[in-house]
Formats: structure tokens, C-alpha cells, sequence
């Protein structure tokens, strides 16, 4: 609870937040670089995104972070000033360093420990950057001592404000500061004309040194000329401050530090103290007359000046007008009066909400879409009229509620940009494992997904990622020797398509070895020795569990894990994964998955006196069969013709085990079903019920995962329905009358 | 008094941050996520100080106080750099741009507040 409301805990999750977003923007401006881009900006653009982590990490006392990030920073800096350009070598260094800034970004979040080795390798690797382009880096350790990262809960010593300038060793040691009893200072002060210039105020001095305690301030006016000869813009005024205080001669200096440089000014100890004389803040150009000028004991009474004094007490803001009526002519600001409201603070373009409170609304949008099937189907049996206003007033309702439902969903959706970050880097890192050259190319990396699926697909990604490096491209010498251009490239894309995302990882590589493929799986036993198989099916093999095409195991990709549990974690998503290769062009892999796990436009239908869902989009077009519609191929295949061709027709109720297959097709309605990947099918059912919005509801991990039902759903009567997943029936369906390719063990059996 | 402060910084962290640190102090704060917005938003306000963060996009701390500085009524208004360096050399092209003042990163809230009474009262 507590930790909740801690304001600085909140901004520090926020600036992690906001580091990803940084670390994103270095990666974009990296990969830019790598593409040749030469737009100064770029490099800006890569500076001000580790300038920017540096910056927040040294306010949460985040040390690791900040070294690495200064050091970094540095050499991008040298890359900005013309002064080192970044050449292949260094950009793959810099991917390296923006790989280990966010891993060194998570580590801080998380507490966790930090990779010391890896940030020593990665240093030396900057360093040596910099060695090339000569003295830079004496520079780097000098200017890394100027850099002390300080947590904000420290109370620091003014002192600190400075770089450790040359007025910091000069200061009296502790023993000279009385520390109950009151030292006195005598304090002279000449603004020059520059000092108006840059918006400071001699009156906002005053009014700091007065705070620090008892204070005489004494105006000298004697410069100041007749008014008909009075130039405005110059500085005729100065001061002579008296300041008893307890505080050390750092602070009072403090107090000038903005205008050093820009006034004349001394500051002593008026009481008869030996090391008193000396001026402390040598660094001002206080001249040698002024400083004689000055008596070194001064007592109570201040030196008066020939001219009129003005001997004013600074006590609190009532001295405003006496001082600033005096004409010293420079551009002051008026002293602004208190502004009571604000005009409206600048917008804010991103609230940061809890994932929890999002659920929850998903959860109660999809109450409400139930809730209102519900009462859709309770007023229409009824028997209103559909023109009466109850009727109309549901049919806005029904809008509103869609409208609802989207806007919700939009909420959870994500650009799958960080995504495909993450799979660039782990582009670099097998490519560098396995010693091929390796270039990435994304597209479409503002798809958005829902949040939920980019998680969940991280892990699949990789997987396919690493596939296609490892074992997708050939080696180099493979390469050159098959007439393509040394470096392989993956090709990472995403798309929207028809309701669905489409997320491809394809190579140039030579595609699959479908013999030895064949030859692998039935030595596993996976395929009857005699089996002849299609080519696709050949390339589906490699969704068989525990396959692996690798002969040699590398550490990178023969982790005993196959692309069965690549397909199946898609399939949890909703998803369907297809392959398609050309031999010596490569292999494209293609997932499609819904926009949401949420809701799901389907089609309602009876079987069997069963209600089942099937989603929408599969749905091409409903037929009614004649009997001379339908062909038998063979005993137990039979195929329907649908205009031009044929289609391999299955009985839905069949299929699922609710009836025997039927005989008779005079009358039938069909379904016809095609997917992404070109395979097509017609379903019997009984009837088409509806075509509605329905809320996925999972089915629990504790329920056997039968073949087919992806999902349920609760229908507007309170009923539960079945959601299916079509291309799974008929892959199951294929496998059972058609080819032994597939038997059953390749479905959802998780 | 009530001090109404406008704070450009391109880091939500940092803006954050000063507006932690000065809305309990009684501080009025606005805030602009570059040069090119605090301008935008410099036009609706008078505020009392600027704060300015140097590395930023579309237009950067240095053209930022030369844009504030080339409009009439702002040609005094006390403008701090927020710097990560102290280096004297940053100092003193801040200054040369026409800024009042800086404050190194990272800063403690009391030494942002000092900083911004010694500019402005």
C-alpha cells in the first residue's frame, strides 16, 4: 500500500517504462545507422536516448547503469561531433553496448546481479573505439569524475553544485567555522551589464543571502549618473552586504554562483580571524584597489559610501520596491505577481494504467455483450414490434455495445515493434553464435496485437528466429557457392489480414531438405517406410514432436525443443502456424493469429443438436448440397464441387463424435471453410443459427484438450457453446480418411 | 508567492521529477516535451522561470532559450539548464545562449527549489 503512493517508486517504474521506450528509439537509430542513414538526427537521436537512461538512472542512484551509460554515451558523442565515424566495426559495437544498456536496464529494475565481465568486455571494446581516434580518451576519464551519480534521497552539500572547482579547496577547514556562534561576512557585490542579460536579478541574491541570516544590505549609488545621462541598459549599482550567519563561505558563494564571471565580487570575514582575509572565491575578478580599498576590519557600523546611502535591512520581500525603483537601467523582470490558476497544464498524451484494471474491464465488457444477447433474445421473444422504441433503443444498445468492445481491445493492443526488437537481437546473438552474417529485415513493426499475444509470442519467435538462422541459412561458403550474396537475410513481417494478424519469418536460405526430412522421420518412425508424401506434408513434418533436422546438435537451436511446441503455443494463442519452402530460396513460416483473445465473431450452428461456434472468418460461403453435388473419391472421402473444383467434404457431426457419418446429402447445408495457408473444405451441419460477437472464454488447463474445440463461449440464453478451431478439425479429418502423414498425436494433445 | 515554473525536459522521468519536486513546494508547473512544444506552450503562460533540459529533439535547449530570449517580454525571465555535466565549458555555452542559471543532474529537490529562488524569488 504504502509503497503504491511512494510518489519516487512511481516515477522510478515509470522511468523503466520510459527506458524501454528510449532503448527502442536506440535500437530504431542503430539499425538506421547500419542501413546508411546519415541524417545528423539519427546519431542525435541514438545520443539523446543513453543521455536520457544515463540522466534518470544517476537520479535513482542506479550506478552500473550510469557508468556504462556515460561511457557509452561518450563515444556516440565522438560519432556526433564528425570527430569518429561509425564504421561496421564500431556499429556492431554499439548493437552490443544498446543490447547490454537494456540488459543492464532490467538488472537495475530488478535488483538483480549485475554481469560485471560482460560490461568490463564491453568497455574495453569502447575504449578501443575511442583509441582510434587518438587523445579521446583522457578526456573520458576526466569527464567521468565530473559525472557523480547521487541518489536524490541525498542531502547534499552545496559544495557539490560545482565540478569540484577551484574555490572548493580553499575552504576553511571545519575548525575555523564556529559553529554555535555567528560569523561575519563582509560581502561586495557589482553586477556587470552582462549579468542582466542572462535574466538575473541582484534582488533574488539579496533576498538568498538574507535567508541564510542576519543581513544589512547597503546600496551604492554613487555611480549612478543625472537621469537625462542615465544609459538604461547599464549597470550602476552596487552592494555591500553585511551577513552574520552560521553558515561556511561555500554557501554565500552559492548564492553568486550563477553570476560568476559576471559581477565583481568579495566575500570576507569581517571578524579579526587570520585565514579571514584571504578571499575565498579567488575566481572573481576582484581587483586590487577594490580589495585594498576595503578596510579588513570592518565593525558594526558599514563603510559608508560619499553618496547617499541607502542602508536598507533586508528583512523579507518589503524592500522589493526600494530596490527595484532604483533606475539601474538593466532589462529586469517585473517582480511577477503570484499567478492564482494556470493556464491548462500541457495535455498529457499517456495515462499508465494497471494491466489488472484492464482485465477487469475486458472481463466486464464481455458481461456485458452476454448480458446483452441476452436481453436481445428475451425482447425479441416477446413479441414486440421491431419499430417500437424498445426494439430501437436495443439496437443502439447492441452498437454502443460493439463500440465498447472495440475500444476496449484497442486499449490492450501494442505495436508489435518490441517484439521484433527483441528478435533483431537475437539475430545478432546467433549469428554470432553459429559465425554466419546475418541481417535482419522487419516490416509492419506498427501492427498492433494484443499485449497478451506479443507476450505469449515472444517465446515461439525465438524459437523460429533461431531456426532460420541456424538451420534456415546455409553456411557462408554454402552461400558464395550457390551464387548469393554472402549474407543471409531473415525476413521478419507483419501484417493485418482479413480480422487476423499475419506475423512471417522467412529466409533466403535453401529451403527445406525435404528428402532428408522424409528420411529423418521414418527412421524416427514418425512415417511408414512406404509412405509417399506431398511436399507440404514432407514440410509439416517438421511440426511432429521431438523432430529435429539438425545432424549436428548446435547449442543454439538443438535444445530438444521442436517446432511442435512452436506450433503449439500458437495454437494456445488462437493461432495457426504454416510453412512454405523453395529449395535453394528459402523457407517462409507464417503464423496468423486473431486481434484478440477476447471476443470472436462467429458463427453460430447446430449439430447435432449441438450449439458450436466456428469463427467467422473462415467461413467463405454456405451451400445446400444436392446429391449429385457430392463425389466419392473413395470409400470415406468424399468431395463436394463448388463451381470450378472440388472440395473434400467432411460431416461435421462426424467428425466430433456426435453421430455417424450421414448418407443421404440431398438437402445438407455445408460450410465452406478456407484457410490461410489455401486449404480449403465444406463442413455439413444441421443450421446456421446467428452470426454474433461471442467472448472466448478459455477452457481450463484442467479440461482434456480435445481435437478441434479451441474455445467456449456463453450464448445469449445463458447457453454454452463450443468454439472450434476449423483447420485443426480438418487436418485431423485428412489424417484419418487420407495419408498417414498426420495421425492424431498432431493435435492439440497439450 | 505561488511560482509558476515551465520545465522542458524530452524525459518523462525527469519531468516527473520536477514536478515532484515542486508541486509540494507550492510551485505552479508546466511542462513541454522539447523546444518546439515549450515554445507552443510558452505562449499561453508567464511563467516566473524556465527550465531547460539541453539534449533534446526538434529543437534543443541552446535554440530553445535563444528562441525565449528573442521574444520581448521574455528577454529577463531567469531560465535554468538542466545539465548532467558540470563541465565549465556546458556552463558557459548556456550562458552564452542566454541562460540565467543551471542545475546538474541529478538533483535533490531542495537544491532544485534553491536554485530556482535564487533566479526567482
Amino acid at each position: 500500500m504504502s509503497e503504491s503512493n511512494d510518489p519516487m517508486a512511481e516515477i522510478r517504474a515509470s522511468f523503466f517504462i520510459e527506458c524501454e521506450e528510449l532503448l527502442e528509439a536506440l535500437q530504431d537509430g542503430l539499425q538506421a545507422l547500419d542501413d546508411g542513414d546519415e541524417d545528423p538526427e539519427t546519431i542525435n537521436v541514438v545520443f539523446r536516448a543513453v543521455h536520457s537512461i544515463k540522466g534518470g538512472a544517476g537520479a535513482f542512484g542506479l550506478e552500473a547503469l550510469v557508468r556504462f551509460a556515460h561511457r557509452f554515451e561518450t563515444v556516440l558523442d565522438e560519432v556526433r561531433a564528425g570527430r569518429m565515424s561509425p564504421e561496421s566495426d564500431a556499429r556492431k559495437i554499439f548493437f552490443q553496448c544498446a543490447d547490454h544498456l537494456s540488459d543492464l536496464v532490467r538488472i537495475s529494475r530488478d535488483d538483480g546481479d549485475l554481469p560485471k565481465d560482460e560490461t568490463a568486455k564491453l568497455l574495453a571494446s569502447l575504449d578501443g573505439l575511442l583509441g582510434e581516434t587518438g587523445a579521446a580518451e583522457e578526456e573520458v576519464e576526466e569527464e567521468e569524475i565530473d559525472f557523480q551519480p547521487a541518489a536524490l534521497s541525498f542531502d547534499l552539500d552545496l559544495g557539490d553544485e560545482e565540478d569540484g572547482g577551484p574555490d572548493l579547496p580553499d575552504l576553511p577547514a571545519l575548525e575555523d567555522l564556529p559553529s554555535s556562534s555567528d560569523t561575519g561576512f563582509t560581502i561586495r557585490f557589482k553586477p556587470d551589464n552582462d549579468l542582466f542579460e542572462t535574466g538575473n536579478e541582484p534582488f533574488h541574491m539579496l533576498r538568498t543571502l538574507d535567508e541564510l541570516g542576519e543581513c544589512t544590505v547597503t546600496c551604492h549609488l554613487d555611480e549612478l549618473p543625472d537621469f537625462d545621462t542615465l544609459v538604461p541598459e547599464q549597470s550602476y549599482l552596487s552592494w555591500t552586504i553585511e551577513l552574520k550567519t552560521d553558515v561556511d563561505e561555500a554557501e554565500i558563494s552559492a548564492a553568486f554562483e550563477f553570476v560568476e564571471g559576471l559581477c565583481t565580487l568579495s566575500i570576507e570575514k569581517s571578524d579579526a580571524s587570520g585565514d579571514a582575509e584571504e578571499p575565498d572565491v579567488p575566481e572573481q575578478p576582484v581587483t586590487e584597489a577594490e580589495a585594498e580599498d576595503q578596510p579588513k576590519d570592518v565593525d558594526a557600523a558599514p563603510e559608508i559610501p560619499p553618496l547617499a546611502p541607502v542602508d536598507e535591512p533586508v528583512k523579507d520581500e518589503r524592500p522589493e520596491p526600494e530596490v527595484t525603483s532604483q533606475p539601474d537601467g538593466a532589462a529586469r523582470p517585473k517582480a511577477s505577481p503570484p499567478k492564482a490558476s494556470s493556464q491548462a497544464a500541457a495535455a498529457k498524451s499517456v495515462v499508465r494504467v494497471d494491466l489488472d484494471r484492464i482485465e477487469r474491464l475486458v472481463n466486464l465488457v464481455g458481461e456485458l455483450v452476454i448480458n446483452q444477447a441476452m436481453l436481445s433474445q428475451s425482447l425479441e421473444s416477446s413479441g414486440l414490434s421491431p419499430h417500437s422504441d424498445a426494439m430501437n433503443g436495443l439496437e443502439e444498445f447492441q452498437r454502443l455495445t460493439r463500440d465498447i468492445q472495440d475500444s476496449v481491445m484497442m486499449i490492450r493492443a501494442q505495436p508489435v515493434k518490441s517484439l521484433f526488437q527483441r528478435m533483431s537481437r537475437i539475430v545478432r546473438e546467433a549469428s554470432s553464435a553459429v559465425g554466419k552474417d546475418v541481417r535482419l529485415n522487419t516490416e509492419g513493426e506498427s501492427t498492433e496485437v494484443d499485449k497478451t499475444v506479443i507476450e505469449r509470442l515472444a517465446d515461439p519467435l525465438t524459437h523460429m528466429i533461431r531456426n532460420a538462422v541456424d538451420h534456415g541459412l546455409e553456411s557462408s561458403e554454402d552461400r558464395v557457392a550457390a551464387g548469393k550474396p554472402e549474407q543471409g537475410q531473415v525476413n521478419l513481417t507483419a501484417a493485418h489480414r482479413s480480422g487476423r494478424v499475419v506475423i512471417e519469418v522467412s529466409d533466403d536460405g535453401g529451403g527445406i531438405n525435404r528428402p532428408k526430412v522424409l528420411q529423418i522421420a521414418m527412421d524416427k518412425g514418425l512415417v511408414p517406410a512406404d509412405a509417399s508424401l506431398s511436399d507440404t506434408e514432407i514440410d509439416n513434418l517438421l511440426f511432429l514432436p521431438g523432430f529435429s533436422t539438425a545432424s549436428v546438435v548446435s547449442d543454439l537451436s538443438g535444445r530438444g525443443v521442436g517446432m511442435d511446441v512452436v506450433r503449439t503455443s500458437i495454437q494456445a494463442l488462437g493461432g495457426r502456424i504454416s510453412i512454405a519452402s523453395t529449395p535453394g530460396a528459402g523457407t517462409t513460416f507464417s503464423i496468423s493469429l486473431p486481434l484478440t483473445l477476447a471476443v470472436l465473431d462467429g458463427m453460430v450452428v447446430q449439430v447435432a443438436d449441438e450449439t458450436l461456434v466456428l469463427p467467422l472468418n473462415v467461413v467463405i460461403e454456405t451451400l445446400t448440397l444436392t446429391n449429385d453435388d457430392v463425389e466419392m473419391v473413395r470409400p470415406g472421402a468424399n468431395v463436394v464441387r463448388v463451381r470450378s473444383g472440388f472440395v473434400p467434404l467432411f460431416d461435421l457431426g462426424k467428425e466430433l463424435g456426435y453421430r455417424d457419418p450421414i448418407e443421404d446429402y440431398q438437402g445438407s447445408v455445408v460450410l465452406l471453410i478456407a484457410h490461410e495457408d489455401g486449404s480449403r473444405a465444406a463442413l455439413i451441419i444441421d443450421s446456421i443459427q446467428d452470426q454474433r460477437q461471442v467472448v472466448i472464454k478459455g477452457l481450463d488447463d484442467s479440461f482434456y484438450r480435445a481435437p478441434g474445440i479451441a474455445a467456449a463461449t456463453i450464448l445469449g440464453d445463458g447457453q454454452i457453446a463450443l468454439i472450434l478451431d476449423t483447420s485443426d478439425i480438418i487436418s485431423n479429418a485428412i489424417g484419418v480418411g487420407g495419408t498417414a502423414a498426420s495421425q492424431p498425436s498432431t493435435g492439440l494433445t497439450a | 508567492m505561488t511560482l509558476e515554473i515551465l520545465a522542458v525536459d524530452d524525459s518523462r522521468t525527469m519531468r516527473d521529477m520536477i514536478r515532484l519536486a515542486l508541486l509540494p513546494a507550492g510551485f505552479n508547473v508546466h511542462t513541454a516535451d522539447d523546444g518546439v512544444h515549450g515554445i507552443e506552450i510558452l505562449d499561453g503562460i508567464e511563467p516566473d522561470a524556465i527550465i531547460t533540459d539541453i539534449n533534446m529533439p526538434r529543437m534543443d535547449g541552446f535554440g530553445f532559450i535563444d528562441a525565449v530570449r528573442g521574444q520581448d517580454k521574455h528577454r529577463a525571465t531567469p531560465i535554468l539548464v538542466l545539465t548532467t555535466e558540470a563541465a565549465p565549458e556546458l556552463k558557459a555555452r548556456a550562458r552564452d545562449a542566454g541562460a540565467t542559471g543551471w542545475i546538474v543532474k541529478p538533483f535533490d529537490p531542495s537544491k532544485l527549489i534553491k536554485a530556482l529562488q535564487m533566479v526567482a524569488g
